[in-house]
């Protein structure tokens, strides 16, 4: 394209005034308070609970010693409810987009992403009261005598996976409908008049050609739900606790910020990590 | 159709390469798989609104229970609207005047989150699709930070951050500042331009940069050709990202939870304070009201960019 246009003899660096306001904006207010915290994290506990020197290696330590275990579970709940997502949001997207009615098509889709608009916390709220102890779900299988006495469903790392689902679900089904929405369906047929059978079609065609799809909806719910607090905080009561959990905690009244942050690098890093394998294996197609 | 041709290709092979049970195995896996197509998303679609159609159904319920139907009532509203909700403790009262406050307050950091982030992300958005400037690259990664990284870090991060500052102003100058509209505009705006960025740039990936190099070839200048030929092109992915920033600004919890001073609590920071204490039950009316306003939001935004793909 740029040998095809007539070339205008023009400075050698252009926009960047525009993208000042930006550059000033992110380097104070995003990279900087990241660099603090990174910093903190080697500081000592002083008072109210701030940084204070020495630098230390103790805060992670501590985070390796006492919090491992949390840390562990935080990273199998954002697994398990990434993986529930796909086995759910794989068929969704799979019958939202062939869908032949164009209308239908969008219906089905915005019905989807409506509650996603919806605020997050009413969201979590309106699970909440339905797995109370004196909620929907345990009124009805009390009535139906499937249950001689309430069920504990509340203040469990099952309500978690399942608050995560609700919350996130919407993030795994875009990006498969994206890709599947443009997979070629004739690459089945032909795949079936070389004598494929359909779970062979599927997972020798189908899948490998949305997989980009899959891989993004993995990150996109993945790395948000390593991170969540608002659920695990209003559905998972002292069993259900996360990595946000204990980074708040730190942060609450005279905590402890150094402790706080090192957690907090912790996550950063694994998310890190994750993005690192997404564009390693993930984005092959640009 | 299909079913048939498969069968019909089982039969013409009979015996030797493809014999009648696998045919009727595939059969049978395609039917299963066809029903299951049905079956997911069904359960799909429950899920996701079962708890908002409860939610909606039981703010009409007479006495307090969210699981047993005690009869029709709308006094819930009534409540809402006299003013009339007595709930919470002392230190944290649940009114409807407190209540208008935190709408008040959302709405204030929402627009002001808005204008600052639209402005500065579709000026980001321009330099980075038409400038050419060294460090373009990093500035494109970092420009994809704010939506990668976890909320909880950023919010803590800023509020690690504003105590620094403030601590070493206040040994500075004496000044004593304290978070506040400020504190929580700066970290919405900080998130929101990296959000804005994404669907201009989207936008204007898509217009012909011909139209612009036309419009110098007319005579007219940078800022001219910027008014009256790009901005009215980019116009609906402005507004777009716009309405996203809003929608964003006005959702967020995390960001606000930790950077909000005294006296500007937002509404998600009110709702989460009624959960976290005594749940009045005035909560369900008051979810459905905010359920109905972002809707309405929701609504004028695909409207608005429905208006925009057309005319272009």
């Amino acid at each position: 394209m740029a040998s095809i246009t007539r070339r205008r003899p023009g400075p050698k660096q252009s926009g960047f005034m525009l993208a000042l306001p930006a550059i000033l904006w992110l380097t104070l207010f995003f990279l900087l308070p990241v660099v603090i915290v990174f910093v903190v994290s080697f500081l000592s506990r002083g008072r109210g609970g701030a940084g204070e020197l020495p630098f230390t290696l103790a805060n992670y330590e501590r985070v390796w010693d006492v919090f491992r275990p949390i840390i562990i579970d935080s990273v199998w709940v954002a697994f398990v409810t990434t993986v529930i997502c796909l086995l759910v949001g794989y068929p969704l997207a799979f019958f939202i987009s062939t869908r032949k009615d164009p209308r239908m098509r969008s219906f089905a889709l915005f019905m989807i992403i409506l509650p996603f608009w919806t605020n997050f916390l009413v969201r979590t709220y309106a699970l909440q009261t339905i797995l109370g102890r004196e909620g929907i779900v345990n009124t009805v299988l009390l009535n139906l005598q499937l249950l001689s006495e309430p069920a504990q469903l509340l203040n469990t790392p099952e309500a978690v996976i399942l608050g995560l689902v609700y919350g996130y679900l919407p993030f795994m089904v875009l990006p498969i409908y994206a890709s599947v929405e443009r997979f070629d369906f004739r690459f089945v047929e032909a795949a079936h008049d070389l004598g494929a059978n359909d779970i062979r079609a599927f997972l020798r065609v189908v899948l490998p050609l949305t997989l980009p799809g899959v891989i993004a909806g993995f990150i996109l719910v993945f790395i948000p739900t390593i991170g969540a607090f608002v659920t695990p905080d209003l559905l998972g009561g002292t069993r259900g606790i996360m990595i946000g959990n204990l980074i708040q905690q730190q942060f609450r009244g005279s905590g402890n910020q150094p402790l706080g942050s090192a957690l907090s690098v912790v996550l950063m890093a694994m998310v890190m990590i994750a993005l690192l394998v997404y564009i390693r294996f993930g984005d092959k197609e640009r | 159709m299909a079913n048939q041709a498969l069968a019909a290709r089982a039969a013409a092979r009979p015996a030797v390469e493809i014999n009648e049970r696998q045919a009727r195995l595939d059969l049978l896996v395609r039917r299963i798989g066809k029903i299951g197509l049905y079956i997911n998303p069904i359960f799909a679609y429950f899920f996701l609104w079962a708890p908002i159609v409860v939610l909606i159904v039981f703010s009409f319920n007479d006495g307090g229970s969210v699981s047993t139907w005690q009869g029709f009532t709308t006094r819930w509203y009534e409540n809402i609207f006299n003013n009339a909700i007595a709930a919470g403790t002392e230190s944290a009262r649940f009114t409807t005047e407190n209540m208008l406050g935190a709408v008040r307050n959302s709405l204030i950091v929402g627009l002001s989150s808005t204008l600052l982030s639209t402005i500065i992300g579709t000026m980001v958005a321009i330099s980075l699709v038409r400038g050419r400037f060294p460090g373009k690259r990093a500035l494109d990664a970092v420009l994809y930070l704010p939506v990668v990284i976890p909320e909880i870090t950023q919010a803590i991060s800023l509020a690690i951050f504003f105590k620094v500052i403030f601590d070493f102003a206040e040994m500075q100058t004496g000044i004593n500042a304290t978070t506040g509209f400020g504190t929580i505009i700066i970290g919405h705006v900080a998130f929101c331009i990296s959000y804005v960025t994404i669907v201009v740039r989207a936008r204007l990936a898509d217009m012909n940069p011909r139209l612009e190099e036309a419009a110098r070839d007319l005579g007219a200048n940078e800022w001219r050709t910027f008014w009256r030929i790009t901005f009215p092109l980019i116009l609906p992915g402005v507004l777009a990202g716009g309405l996203l920033a809003f929608t964003l600004s006005l959702d967020d919890f995390v960001v606000t939870f930790f950077n909000s001073g005294i006296g500007t609590s937002t509404l998600p920071l009110f709702v989460y304070g009624m959960l976290k204490t005594r749940v009045p039950p005035e909560i369900n009316a008051i979810s459905t009201l905010m359920l109905l306003a972002s809707t309405a939001l929701v609504a004028i935004s695909l409207g608005m960019q429905g208006r925009g793909s057309r005319r272009a």
